[in-house]
Order: structure tokens, then C-alpha cells, then sequence
């Protein structure tokens, strides 16, 4: 229990700090939290959904937080410009573990969607959220979800009311920013009532070059006939860890897409969980990884067919170079009544070099008797014969390389529907594979 | 243009070619032929400097350079081009960036500019005619889904893209039915001028008859034991190579 020490002696000596700088519908679940954490302690290898990543040595080191939540001296948006081009986002900062409310953008968001930090949206309506914070990412189902629930002091909240469609694609930027090694415990929670639709994009920046610990919870609620399309878009650096942790629930007739590209990073465990409650709803998990030197990509998921009729399709792709080392275990899991499911679930990696590892572990697991699934994995090298064919055409080996591991990432970026997301992730994804990506580009922040 | 001298090669330790010596001059076209596993493959990957394939003595001169100390794609910015027997197919790269990185990156190898996307895609309409490839095949990935004849006619393409010096076609008649094949070898006479010459490796009569071949030579276990004139084409199309086997005493 050594590295839980510290949090549990942390949050016992400065509990008082930290409900003073938090809201009622945030204190509420902390001591459950502390309870479920001090029973559960961090997540081993031995456990089926951590066997890929190790958990306590990553928060064993000593990380600073901002348990006062002092003013981090920057303004993103006068320094700050990681624009899409052709792409006109509503843009939300979020410093470390803090909303950005000082100057928020001019937009016009339609009437009743709320963009702003939980702690303000719960102290303007308390009722609203109370049935919705921190009851799908319950305390006890993850060490990690309890740990974030004791110390997450403020979040983020998008809310859409019923029928309201939000036409702009709403961007937020997650900025790591700090002088010290530090630990943002991030809270995101997205609300779709009946009928609305929204399209989030975040991105995550790893600014200074401290360590920083993320250990991030999003709880997303997509009501009956909503449509909720997600990306997140991960470019930090590899002094960054991180640990997300997402769950889903949807109503009839929604649709879910998320799709997780990880660029740049050191560490990386996300999970989402999706509840497909009720008839009729459709999900779409994408994702990408492109990884080299030592870092490590983890993505473990569980589609949750609770329902009959439903949808789901998962296809995610990893590029590995150096000595990477890339995780994917995703399990669909198709209930009694889940009848007249479709589900097809897909990993492809490439690994580059020897050193690389790629573990994959599909998992379909049925039972109801009239659905349609199929699951399946591949790992594989680049391909030595198309390799020769274009440097008989005068491609360098280098040139030709970096043309096939595009190509193999390709599908997952054309599955976006989003015209101007997908040629930035394209202009970007190419960078990335030059090695020409350490920053990104119209970000004033970077030196 | 290309000398070989005393060329052996050997895959996987396995000598294959065992002196090879061939001489090919500006405009000339040389047909080589011969029975199955007699080198003929081994020699056309050889000379573009496949890996698999390890030369063991002799030397290749290339316009007067040391071929074998080049590398593939530098043979290619050289003026060597080899239409494959079996052409690759690269899902999710299209045939247009695939010229484009081919073609610049010879343009660099010379020292001229990138070429601007606008001439890049006249270039690329003007070349499609000479095979008659449709645009449709252009703005796909390479080979991806392609008929065996779409394949060989888009080698061809390629082959009036890059406008190599040598072009070796590796059995580039091997699966086609007679309107291919007379599309393909038309496409490849339209781009014949007389500072360009090939290697075109055959079992067959019929090509020949469109590319009309200067020399003929046949390749037995590793050697050319035979040259001769277009006539030795015609011969071997009637009477098989077991003449020539019985004339060298084997």
C-alpha cells in the first residue's frame, strides 16, 4: 500500500482544503470515494482489464497538486492557436485540471447548452446534475475512478438540452501547464438529453517539460435519439501519463462515435465503457496509435449490449516503432436479451521493428442466440514486397516506409467524418510518421 | 548502356546465375527467353537490385556506373525500370501519391524542383492515354483490386511516368488475352525512342511479334547459351528448347 499512502495521507490531512475550493455535488461522493480506494488500493497486472499497464508506479513518484487551485499565470487563448484549419470550433481551455473561465470565446452557443466548469453549472442548478455526476463512473468499480473522485476539485461540464443540435464542432483544449512535477485530476461530464446532438473534440498539450500525471474521468450521458460524436486527440510528450478513464450510457435510438488518436505521449491507459441500455442504439469506437521509442498505448474497452437491436463497430489501429509497446483488449459483451445484435470488432497493428510489442485481445462474449459478430486481430511487419516495388520506382526506403504505416492508419482517419478534422489528422498523422511532429504547429506555447 | 560480365547470383545460398554476359546498346531490344527456373526472374531482380538476391563475382555496368553499388531506387533515378511478372498491390496508397513520390523523388535525385500538382496531374492525364488506363484505376490504391491486365497495362503507365533509359518486362504478356496484350505492347512502342532499350523476358512468340526484337537470347541453367537474331524466337516457338539443349550437349 505504499503508493496509495500518500493519496489517502493527502486527502485525510487536506481534506478541508480540498471541499473548501469544491462544490456540494463534487464533496458529496468523496468519502465513499476515500473508502472504495483504501479497500481497493491501486489496480495490478493481476486484474484482466490492467494486466497490459502498471498502475502504482506511476503515481508512486512525488507530484504536485493544485489543491488550492491557484491561478496557473498563463491566458491559452492569447498564446494558444492549434487551429483546424477550416474548421470553426467553439474553443474551451482546460489548464491541467481547471476550466479556463476568464475569457471565454465570443461564440454563441444555441440557448440552454452550458459549456463551462461543473462547480459554476452546479451552483446554478444543483438539481440538474446530482443524478448525473459520478453515477456511471462509480468509485467502486475502479481504483482509479475513486481516486479521481476524492481529489477532482472542478471539471468540465457540456451540457445540450433536449432536441437542441450544437452545429459548431465544440473544441477543448487540455493544456498541462506547470513549474513543478504535477497531477491534474481531470472531470469531464457531457450531457445529452432527448434528441440533441453535439460533435466534442479535445485535445490534449503537454506544455512544460515536468512530469505530469493525468488521471482523468469522463462520464458521458447520451439520451434517447441523441448523437454524440467524440475525438480526442492526444499530442503531449513523453514525460506525460496518462489515465482515462470514460464511460458511456446510451438510450434508444442514439449514437455514440468516439474516436481516440494517440500522436505523442509517454504513457497512456484509456478505457471507455459503453452501456448500450436501451433499443435500437448504435456505437462506433475508432482508434489510432502511432508509437515509438519507449512509449506505451493501452486501449481497453467494453461494449455493454444490454439491449436487443443495437449496434457496434470498434476498429482500432496501432503503428509501432522503437520499442514500443501498444495494448488493445476490447470486449464486446452481448446480453441474454441483446437479441438481433450487430457487432463487428477489428484490431490491426504494424509493428515497425523487433523491439516493438503490440498484446491484442479481442473478446466477444454472447449470450443471446440471434446476433450477428465478428471480432478479429492481426499483427504484422510492413510489407517487404510493396517495400521493393516502390523503390524500384525510385522511392527511398525511408519514403516508402512512411507511405505504407500512412496508409495502414489511413482507414481509422477517413472513418472521421468531420472534412476538415480529417485532412488536419492527415497533415498531422504524416508529420508525425517524419518525425517532424514535436509540437504542434501554430502553438505559440512552444518554444 | 548495360554490361554484364561473369555475373553469378545465388538466393538463399543457391547459386542460380553462373556467368552471365550480356551487352545491350542504346535502342536495341533484347528478348530473353528460356524454360522455367532457368534465371530468367533471378536476372531482372538482380539487376534492380532486389535483396533476396546476393551476387557472388562478376560486375554490371549501367551508363557507366558500378550498378551493384547503387541502390534499388537509385537504379531507378538511373534510367532502370523493371515491369513487374507480378505487380504489388499497396492498399491505401494512392496511385497518384505514389507517382508523385516516385517521380520527385528522381526530379530531387537530379537536382530539379518537385514538380507543381497541376503539371503533376496533367502529366499524369497525358500518360494515362498510352495505356488507355482509365481514371477511375488512377485514383485508386496501387494494383488494389485491379485485373491481372489492368495491372500490366498500369506498369506500363508507370513506365511512361518515369521515362527510364532500360525497361526490363518480366513476363509482362504472362495472363493477358490478346486485346490486353496488344494494349500494352503498343504503349510500350509508343514510348520506345532511340536512346532507350530493353530486356523483355518472354516464353511467348506474340509479344514478340509487336516489340520486335533486335536479339534474342536463351537462357539455360544459369547461362546464355544462345543469341541470335528475331528468327531463334520463331524457332523456339516451334520446336521448343530441347533442340538447343541437345546442340550444347546437355
Amino acid at each position: 500500500m505504499k503508493s496509495e499512502q500518500q493519496y489517502i495521507d493527502l486527502y485525510t490531512q487536506c481534506e478541508q482544503m480540498i471541499t473548501s475550493h469544491s462544490c456540494e455535488l463534487m464533496n458529496a461522493p468523496r468519502k465513499e470515494a476515500l473508502e472504495d480506494f483504501m479497500h481497493m488500493g491501486f489496480p495490478t497486472r493481476k486484474m484482466e482489464r490492467y494486466k497490459y499497464t502498471e498502475v502504482a508506479e506511476s503515481f508512486a513518484p512525488d507530484y504536485g497538486l493544485n489543491l488550492n487551485r491557484l491561478d496557473i499565470p498563463v491566458n491559452p487563448y492569447d498564446v494558444f492557436r492549434c487551429d483546424v484549419p477550416n474548421l470553426s470550433t467553439s474553443l474551451y481551455f482546460v489548464v491541467n485540471d481547471m476550466f479556463y473561465s476568464k475569457a471565454l470565446p465570443a461564440v454563441q452557443l444555441p440557448e440552454g447548452v452550458e459549456v463551462c466548469s461543473l462547480s459554476e453549472a452546479a451552483s446554478r442548478h444543483p438539481e440538474r446534475l446530482v443524478n448525473y455526476y459520478a453515477k456511471l463512473a462509480r468509485s467502486g468499480k475502479d481504483a482509479l475512478v475513486a481516486l479521481n473522485t476524492m481529489l477532482a476539485q472542478d471539471g468540465l461540464l457540456i451540457y445540450v438540452p433536449k432536441n437542441v443540435v450544437v452545429e459548431r464542432t465544440i473544441q477543448v483544449i487540455n493544456i498541462l501547464r506547470s513549474d513543478v512535477d504535477l497531477m491534474a485530476n481531470r472531470r469531464v461530464l457531457v450531457v445529452l438529453e432527448q434528441g440533441a446532438q453535439a460533435r466534442i473534440l479535445f485535445c490534449d498539450h503537454a506544455v512544460d517539460h515536468h512530469k505530469f500525471l493525468v488521471n482523468q474521468v469522463v462520464e458521458a450521458y447520451v439520451s434517447d435519439n441523441a448523437h454524440l460524436e467524440m475525438y480526442e486527440l492526444e499530442e503531449t510528450h513523453s514525460d506525460t501519463t496518462r489515465f482515462s478513464n470514460m464511460f458511456v450510457e446510451q438510450g434508444r435510438y442514439s449514437t455514440f462515435v468516439n474516436n481516440t488518436i494517440t500522436l505523442t505521449c509517454g504513457k497512456t491507459r484509456n478505457r471507455i465503457d459503453v452501456a448500450m441500455c436501451e433499443e435500437g442504439a448504435e456505437t462506433s469506437l475508432y482508434g489510432c496509435v502511432i508509437a515509438d521509442s519507449k512509449q506505451h498505448v493501452d486501449n481497453n474497452t467494453l461494449i455493454d449490449h444490454r439491449a436487443a437491436h443495437c449496434t457496434s463497430n470498434e476498429l482500432y489501429k496501432y503503428v509501432l516503432d522503437g520499442s514500443a509497446v501498444g495494448a488493445f483488449a476490447g470486449r464486446v459483451l452481448v446480453r441474454k436479451d441483446a437479441q438481433h445484435t450487430i457487432s463487428t470488432e477489428n484490431n490491426a497493428n504494424l509493428c515497425a521493428t523487433r523491439e516493438a510489442r503490440m498484446y491484442t485481445q479481442p473478446m466477444l462474449e454472447i449470450y443471446a442466440d440471434d446476433v450477428k459478430c465478428s471480432h478479429g486481430s492481426t499483427v504484422g511487419q510492413l510489407d517487404e514486397q510493396a517495400l521493393f516495388y516502390m523503390r524500384q520506382r525510385g522511392i527511398s526506403l525511408e519514403e516508402a516506409r512512411m507511405l505504407l504505416k500512412f496508409a495502414f492508419v489511413g482507414q481509422v482517419i477517413d472513418s472521421i467524418a468531420l472534412e476538415a478534422l480529417r485532412d488536419r489528422l492527415h497533415y498531422l498523422v504524416e508529420k508525425r510518421f517524419r518525425g517532424e511532429l514535436h509540437k504542434c504547429e501554430g502553438c505559440k506555447l512552444h518554444k | 548502356m548495360l554490361e554484364i560480365h561473369d555475373l553469378h547470383a545465388a538466393i538463399n545460398g543457391k547459386e542460380i546465375l553462373k556467368g552471365i554476359n550480356l551487352t545491350i546498346r542504346p535502342g536495341e531490344i533484347h528478348a530473353l527467353m528460356g524454360q522455367n527456373g532457368a534465371g530468367k526472374s533471378t536476372l531482372s531482380h538482380v539487376l534492380v537490385g532486389h535483396p533476396a538476391y546476393e551476387v557472388t563475382q562478376g560486375s554490371i555496368t549501367f551508363n557507366g556506373k558500378d550498378l551493384l553499388s547503387l541502390k534499388p531506387e537509385e537504379r531507378a533515378h538511373e534510367g532502370l525500370f523493371l515491369s513487374f511478372q507480378q505487380p504489388v498491390e499497396i492498399p491505401g496508397v494512392s496511385m497518384v501519391n505514389f507517382m508523385r513520390a516516385a517521380l520527385n523523388a528522381k526530379r530531387k535525385y537530379w537536382g530539379q524542383d518537385p514538380m507543381n500538382a497541376a503539371d503533376f496531374l496533367k502529366l499524369m492525364r497525358e500518360k494515362r492515354k498510352v495505356v488507355e488506363l482509365d481514371s477511375k484505376l488512377a485514383n485508386r490504391s496501387v494494383n488494389e483490386g485491379f485485373s491481372g491486365g489492368e495491372k500490366k497495362r498500369n506498369e506500363i503507365f508507370q513506365m511512361a511516368m518515369l521515362e527510364p533509359t532500360l525497361s526490363i518486362l518480366d513476363e509482362t504478356d504472362s495472363g493477358l488475352d490478346v486485346d490486353a496484350l496488344r494494349i500494352v505492347a503498343e504503349g510500350f512502342n509508343k514510348l520506345r525512342t532511340s536512346e532507350t532499350s530493353a530486356l523483355v523476358i518472354t516464353h511467348y512468340q506474340r509479344l514478340l511479334d509487336y516489340l520486335r526484337p533486335d536479339i534474342v537470347h536463351v537462357l539455360l541453367n544459369g547461362r546464355i547459351v544462345k543469341t541470335g537474331g528475331p528468327e531463334l524466337a520463331t524457332d523456339i516457338e516451334n520446336r521448343g528448347f530441347d533442340w538447343i539443349k541437345a546442340e550444347i550437349g546437355e
